[in-house]
């Protein structure tokens, strides 16, 4: 790296005054961090599985675009008795999910939701799925049509680190969160926590209740977090 | 795809040999009388049929808590021979069996998808067909004749009441699954439809509430071909010749439909035979190919059933008959877990008809799994495709009865 420590502490102070107290230690710390992807096994994996699980209420239930293996509607048929479904579109992961005894959609979310009723589910869920997408705010739009309710958690491109990465070395940011390189990395719409609650008046939404994921663990969204949050969960709902 | 750890094996085309762990071995249809003379089963469009005989098979044992029935419903040219091999085939003349096991082996058998040392598998010959229940070839007790075009219509609705009147006679109350593709599929449906308590998973493989238009189309020509056939003789031609010729041509043409342009292309291409042209017989292997599907037909198949048989087809409307035009409150009805699987080249019964219909089961707020499987076996693919549909079928059998979570 070719910054020096004092060159380094003036950027991140540019960001947010509070970096100014940090020590060299601190400092070579942060530049000289791992940037290997987290394991699904690690505590913070999957966090929004587990605020997800606390919001919804029993035999709610719960549309789950882009569910992946369907672990998260396994537990939620089992613990709350919800009426689950699950979109997906990777054939190993609808497989997954028929194994799982999930009930899945195979289906390309930018194709839309057309043909799911109007306000059919309590919650849509949209996990570490909008940056993926094609038209994110029609999908937003969507969620917000066929559930009462609509849960999103997404990487935030603001995040300090991820603002470091790119000053420092000036290349495409890799971290826990985002651990793709540039080329084979799903991620085609890259947005901050900012941007994406900026969007929320162009599609007559508003956030109900908000966690993130930051330094001292999860905890609830608090002013500055554009730049403190790794990652954000937002339950919405249309604007009256 | 994933989990091949837990999933059967598939098997190579041409079929296990009797004696090898994955076959259900010899089998021996049996057959079991529904409806007589006296008493006989009414029909859906009206009329009614008596005596009826069904013949059916089964493999595997009924658990004592009857809670482990696979119902397999068969399609337009199947029978109730679904796996094995069948020891009464010289017996019946039916000699076509003794170079193929049934039509669904690869899936059905010791250790396969369908665990026949699971499940009890039951399948039988539904009304109207040529293989064993009575159809327009049997013998109508007024004439003593051939019933020939004096059969009655049947639909896939009467198919379905006879199965439930089967099932009511073996004892069975419920079924653990019922399972069809294409016109068995419609069966499977019509199942989850008119006995919603009966079912506790239905599997749809190629087939939709409903034929499309160029299906009826299709179905259409192929009767034509039959009645216009000089043999025909309004159906009453069992004591001289069959309409071979329509026959045939009826089912070339359906096996069009069956196939893809790309499959097509990858199988025969524009390879001719013969090098030189030979003015207009059998030049290109994809006119060989047709030739013999004919041909193979005619020795197997009854003309008067298969116009009895598209006509079921043609007549199926699940929405028109449970939902007043509307799939949506007709699929309310369901209390099944159902499973839609389609295959991206099959345009008799397009990805886009299967989508619809699993869209109708979500607006009716039912859990359902749909699958568009990529194929480029048309039609035929849920046939053909065995490794996924086994896979998919292996996984969705477990899936917990409805009301369990």
């Amino acid at each position: 790296m070719n910054f020096n420590p004092e060159q380094i502490r003036a950027l991140l102070t540019a960001i947010d005054p509070s970096f100014s107290s940090l020590s060299e230690e601190e400092l070579a710390g942060l530049v000289d961090r791992p940037t290997a992807p987290r394991s699904p096994d690690s505590p913070i994996s999957r966090w929004q599985d587990r605020i997800i699980q606390q919001l919804i209420p029993q035999k709610g239930s719960v549309l789950d675009l882009g569910c992946g293996d369907g672990q998260l509607l396994a537990g939620l048929m089992t613990t709350k008795q919800v009426r689950g479904q699950g979109v997906e579109l990777d054939p190993q992961a609808v497989m997954q999910c028929v194994s799982r005894g999930v009930p899945v959609f195979q289906s390309d979310l930018d194709a839309g939701l057309k043909g799911f009723a109007d306000q059919s589910f309590d919650y849509v869920v949209l996990e570490e799925t909008m940056q993926t997408l094609r038209q994110p705010l029609d999908v937003l739009r969507e969620m917000l049509r066929v559930g009462r309710r609509g849960i999103v958690s997404f990487p935030n491109f603001g995040f300090w680190q991820v603002r470091l990465d790119l000053a420092l070395r000036g290349a495409m940011p890799v971290t826990h969160c985002l651990p793709y390189r540039w080329y084979d990395t799903p991620n085609i719409h890259l947005f901050s926590l900012d941007d994406f609650l900026g969007c929320l008046p162009q599609i007559h939404a508003t956030v109900l209740e908000s966690h993130v994921l930051a330094a001292e663990g999860i905890r609830s969204l608090q002013p500055n977090d554009n730049i403190f949050a790794q990652e954000v969960l937002c339950v919405l709902s249309a604007r009256d | 795809m994933s989990d091949s750890a837990s999933a059967p094996v598939p098997r190579r085309p041409g079929g296990d040999p009797p004696d090898s762990p994955g076959s259900v071995g010899m089998t021996c249809a049996r057959t079991l009388q529904l409806a007589t003379g006296q008493n006989p089963f009414a029909l859906e469009m009206g009329g009614s049929v008596g005596p009826i005989h069904v013949e059916y098979e089964t493999y595997g044992e009924l658990s004592p808590g009857r809670d482990n029935v696979i119902l397999i419903t068969h399609a337009l040219s199947g029978d109730a021979h679904v796996a094995g091999w069948d020891a009464d085939a010289k017996k019946t003349g039916r000699l076509w069996r003794l170079k193929h096991p049934g039509w669904w082996d690869d899936i059905v058998g010791p250790g396969k998808a369908i665990d026949t040392s699971r499940y009890f598998v039951l399948c039988a010959n539904f009304l109207g067909s040529c293989y064993g229940t009575t159809g327009p070839m049997s013998d109508n007790p007024a004439t003593g004749r051939p019933y020939g075009l004096s059969f009655p219509v049947v639909t896939v609705g009467d198919w379905v009441q006879l199965q439930a009147r089967l099932l009511d006679a073996l004892g069975i109350d419920r079924v653990h699954t019922v399972v069809g593709g294409s016109l068995g599929g419609q069966q499977a449906l019509e199942w989850a439809l008119a006995f919603p308590h009966r079912v506790e998973r239905a599997i749809v493989l190629a087939a939709s509430p409903r034929l499309s238009a160029q299906g009826l189309a299709f179905n259409a020509v192929g009767r034509q071909a039959i009645m216009k056939d000089p043999h025909f003789h309004d159906g009453d031609y069992y004591a001289i010749a069959q309409p071979n010729h329509g026959l045939a041509v009826a089912r070339m043409m359906a096996h069009i439909t069956y196939l893809s342009e790309e499959g097509m292309h990858e199988k025969f291409g524009r390879r001719r035979r013969r090098q030189q042209r030979s003015g207009f017989g059998v030049e290109f292997e994809v006119e060989s190919y047709l030739d013999h599907q004919g041909r193979s037909f005619v020795e197997r198949f009854d003309a008067n059933s298969y116009l009895y048989i598209t006509r079921a087809m043609d007549y199926y409307d699940a929405a028109a008959k449970w939902g007043q035009g509307d799939l949506v409150q007709a699929c309310r009805r369901i209390r099944s877990q159902v499973m839609v699987v389609s295959f991206s080249s099959d345009w008799l019964y397009t990805p886009a008809q299967c989508r619809e219909f699993a869209l109708a089961l979500c607006r009716a707020h039912k859990p359902v799994t749909y699958v568009n499987v990529p194929s480029r076996f048309g039609h035929d693919a849920f046939l053909v495709e065995n490794q996924t549909v086994g896979h998919l079928l292996h996984h969705f059998l477990k899936t917990p009865p409805p009301g369990s979570s």
